[in-house]
């Protein structure tokens, strides 16, 4: 049997050219050949290659991009940062303005402004009213169900339990603060289950115009880690000296404590994935290499070194690492936008910093498989393995 | 001679069987490992979303408005109506009562702080710390320590108590006993007021210890929590309580839950009731609590069913990558151990064996490496649940007995699908040239 049929005494133009490239090329040219003339195991330790580097691609794109995705989904619980004005003042004018500055241009943050009035009802009764932007509002209180947002003038959005005191058949109402007198339409109903329940929400500048009471509070949900949310809170106690910036503790803890143990989970899960891929590979490859000692056996009996041999078959197996990681990757970042989809209904980023890693795993696997088989058969003499025993 | 050619390809070649018989015990316990967590992950998920707090809010029926602004409560302290205290037990006599974590009653108090000129308006809300409490013949434990666990008791000086512990230092440190006189100070009012543990503090014309100071990040920083029974002494109304917080877990929420109980027919009205839904909890709370108002807590309820769907998801998609991979796995490792043997199948099929009798030897190793792998997997998958159930949640993740025989015959079937292909080339192969040792 010839490894490398037609390649000697065959008066030939292709034999010739052959012979006459560099000496050097002979090594490539056996890596190639190899590759090419036992195409099907070769193709099928490349598929498995492939699939495991498609599989850790994925896990690991997953691992880095999910964090983000369920901080986005966590974000639906709303504020995590308030900035409150010292003792029940109000909130200096650019208060706001200063918040979004501070979002800076990516937009990071959302802000939404409060303003707080104890107003009386016709029969004396107290309310609390609020004023705020309602748009805000909505885009931050995902939670609050609400038939119909006002949508114009002296319209109000009012508590569920507030209603049955101003206006139990939704009729228009008058309310009192400071002897000032306001008439309101019930636009829609607000139910929260929590304090909102008790008030009436107006909008803000309607709101001001009535009571000449600024924002008090401003509610900032910021995206992004603990780290981040701990900056912009310094970040927004600078700007803002004369108001209380403090994180809301239940939301920030409870998100640390969920996404903690979430990514804990996928962390270990993600480890087993990538090491039964890894063991996949190492009996693939090792079967491989193993079933190619007729080969070794015949490159040492016409005289190759140990070095070179080892040479050899550690660089088929790099070259064959190398090749599968790069389709996997791609193969992997598919699966990873379709996980990504699927669960989360938003793109995963293809995450190409895990390439590095990917591509290292694999050629070390793969070097490792190759390795195990040689020194196996190092200590066998190549006459044996040709004898075909 | 059937066994004893089986018998015999073990004894003489375990190096190889060993092989095989390892990729198929990795592969089964990822896979029994993976299941585990995926089927667990759930019900712990939702056990973690409880830091989230409570989830529903039991008010009397008649209750007037709150006027609260920025943590001071407005309201009259008389005014409107109060829940019985003794009423709260029964809430661990609900349906569901094995769902409820936990549960504290409010009863905020507008006080005067200090004497003489001085003095100060402040709110202090009674509730239950760490109080036991009987229903039946069942003990439990309830309060703000469950209900609240963002609320954080500091000694002054950098060091947090644990609920139901006492510090040595400075003296009685810690959360208050629920039946004593001790109180905590919100952070905010405690640095306005520079008082620390210990010291006393001018509540209401008594004299009361600070046990502690409070931190939370929202109104109570600015109050004083103390025991409910000092709340309601100081009220004047012994058994009073505003509100009651209830935690929770709860089925994440459809279009059935979401529908009015009075509109069912009883079946439907049954499976309703029977559900752990939010809606159903709460209307389960109106029945044993008396005169009583449940309603779930939006900003808390509604959002915990994404997360937990979303998390769900994505292990079992997980779940699904580590059995396809470790298939993989198994398959590779049976092919490779098959196609070394090309060799000793040309010379059965020399000596006449037909090609039945040579794949029924193949596939006998494979149902024994399969059934042995299986075992060994499935009890080194069950250990790596627990491992991974103990260091991550802090309690067990149990894998089903009913798991087992799935495990093992997917097991099974893995290892003959994985060998299939390799078993058919290696009798198609002909022995002349197994033999000659080409191929």
């Amino acid at each position: 049997m010839s490894t490398f049929p037609g390649t000697f005494h065959t008066p030939n133009p292709v034999a010739d050219r052959r012979a006459q490239a560099p000496h050097a090329s002979m090594f490539t040219r056996m890596l190639l050949r190899a590759a090419v003339l036992r195409r099907r195991r070769a193709a099928a330790a490349l598929l498995a290659m492939v699939v495991a580097a498609a599989v850790a691609t994925a896990m690991m794109n997953l691992y880095v991009d999910v964090q983000a995705k369920l901080r986005t989904e966590f974000r639906n619980y709303g504020a995590n940062v308030v900035v409150v004005a010292k003792d029940g003042q109000s909130l200096p004018a650019d208060a706001l303005a200063k918040v979004e500055f501070a979002a800076g241009p990516g937009g990071k943050m959302l802000a939404v402004p409060f303003s707080y009035a104890v107003a009386r009802t016709k029969d004396g009764q107290s309310v609390v009213v609020v004023g705020t932007d309602f748009t805000r509002a909505r885009q931050l209180n995902h939670w609050w169900k609400v038939s119909h947002w006002p949508d114009g003038q002296n319209q109000a959005l009012i508590g569920m339990r507030a209603a049955n005191v101003v206006s139990p058949n939704r009729q228009p109402f008058e309310l009192t603060f400071q002897g000032k007198a306001i008439e309101l339409t019930p636009a829609g109903m607000l139910q929260t289950g929590a304090g909102e329940d008790s008030r009436i929400y107006l909008d803000q500048s309607q709101f001001q115009n009535w009571t000449g009471v600024a924002p008090s509070t401003i509610e900032v949900a910021v995206n992004g880690t603990a780290a981040e949310v701990e900056t912009s809170v310094r970040q927004l106690a600078q700007l803002l000296p004369s108001a209380d910036v403090r994180p809301v503790r239940q939301i920030m803890e409870g998100e640390a404590n969920v996404l903690n143990k979430t990514r804990a989970t996928l962390y270990a899960s993600a480890t087993l994935v990538v090491l039964t891929s890894a063991l996949c590979v190492l009996a693939t490859l090792m079967g491989w290499v193993f079933d190619r000692r007729r080969d070794f056996a015949i490159m040492k009996a016409l005289g190759a070194s140990e070095r070179l041999v080892n040479g050899f078959f550690a660089a088929e197996a790099a070259a064959m690492g190398a090749v599968g990681a790069i389709l996997g990757f791609f193969i992997g970042i598919g699966v990873a936008v379709w996980i990504g989809r699927a669960n989360f209904h938003a793109p995963v980023v293809p995450r190409f910093s895990v390439f590095p890693y990917v591509l290292a795993g694999s050629v070390a696997v793969a070097l490792i498989s190759a390795i195990l088989p040689i020194i196996m058969l190092r200590r066998v003499q190549p006459a044996i393995i040709l004898r075909g025993e | 001679m059937f066994p004893r050619l089986v018998y015999e390809s073990f004894r003489h070649q375990a190096r190889r069987k060993l092989l095989a018989g390892i990729a198929i015990t990795l592969g089964v316990a990822v896979a029994t490992a993976m299941i585990a967590v995926a089927t667990d992950i759930g019900d712990k998920i939702n056990r973690e979303l409880r830091s989230y707090g409570a989830n529903l809010v039991v008010t009397p029926q008649e209750d007037t408005l709150d006027v609260e602004v920025g943590g001071v409560n407005l309201k009259p302290p008389s005014d409107g109506a109060f829940l019985n205290e003794a009423d709260l037990p029964k809430i661990r006599g609900t349906f569901w009562h094995n769902n409820i974590v936990g549960f504290s009653p409010m009863l905020p108090v507008t006080v005067k702080l200090g004497s003489g000129p001085d003095t100060k308006e402040i709110t202090l809300v009674g509730t239950y710390f760490n109080k036991d409490l009987s229903f039946g013949k069942e003990d439990f434990r309830t309060g703000v320590s469950i209900t609240h666990p963002w609320w954080k008791v500091s000694c002054g000086d950098g060091r947090l108590a644990r609920p139901g512990r006492v510090e040595d230092s400075p003296p009685a440190c810690g959360w208050p006993n629920d039946d004593s006189q001790d109180i905590l100070v919100g952070e905010r009012l405690a640095a306005k007021l520079a008082k620390k543990p210990g010291d006393a503090l001018d509540v209401a014309g008594r004299q009361l210890t600070i046990s502690g100071i409070l931190s939370t990040g929202g109104a109570e920083d600015d109050q004083i929590v103390a025991p409910l029974a000092l709340a309601q002494q100081i009220l004047g109304k012994p058994g009073a309580v505003r509100r009651v917080y209830v935690s929770a877990l709860t089925k994440p929420q459809d279009a059935f839950a979401a529908r009015d109980p009075k509109t069912m027919t009883p079946e439907v009205y049954d499976r309703w009731y029977c559900s752990p839904y939010v809606q159903s909890i709460a209307y389960q709370l109106q029945e044993v609590v008396p005169h009583s108002h449940a309603e779930q807590i939006r900003q808390v309820a509604q959002n915990e069913g994404t997360v937990l769907s979303r998390i769900k998801g994505l292990m079992l998609l997980v779940t699904l990558a580590a059995l396809f991979a470790s298939a993989l796995a198994v398959s590779a490792a049976m092919a490779t151990a098959i196609f070394e043997r090309r060799v000793e199948v040309g010379l059965m099929k020399a000596l006449g064996a037909g090609n039945l009798a040579v794949s029924a030897i193949f596939f006998a190793e494979a149902l024994l490496l399969a059934l042995v792998g299986g075992i060994a997997g499935f009890s080194a998958g069950a250990l790596l649940a627990r491992q991974i159930g103990r260091s991550i949640f802090n309690s067990q993740i149990s894998v089903e007995p009913v798991l087992f025989p799935v495990i093992l015959a997917i097991a099974v079937f893995v290892t003959f699908a994985g060998s299939a292909a390799a078993i058919r080339r290696a009798v198609k192969f002909d022995p002349v040239f197994a033999l000659r040792g080409e191929g």
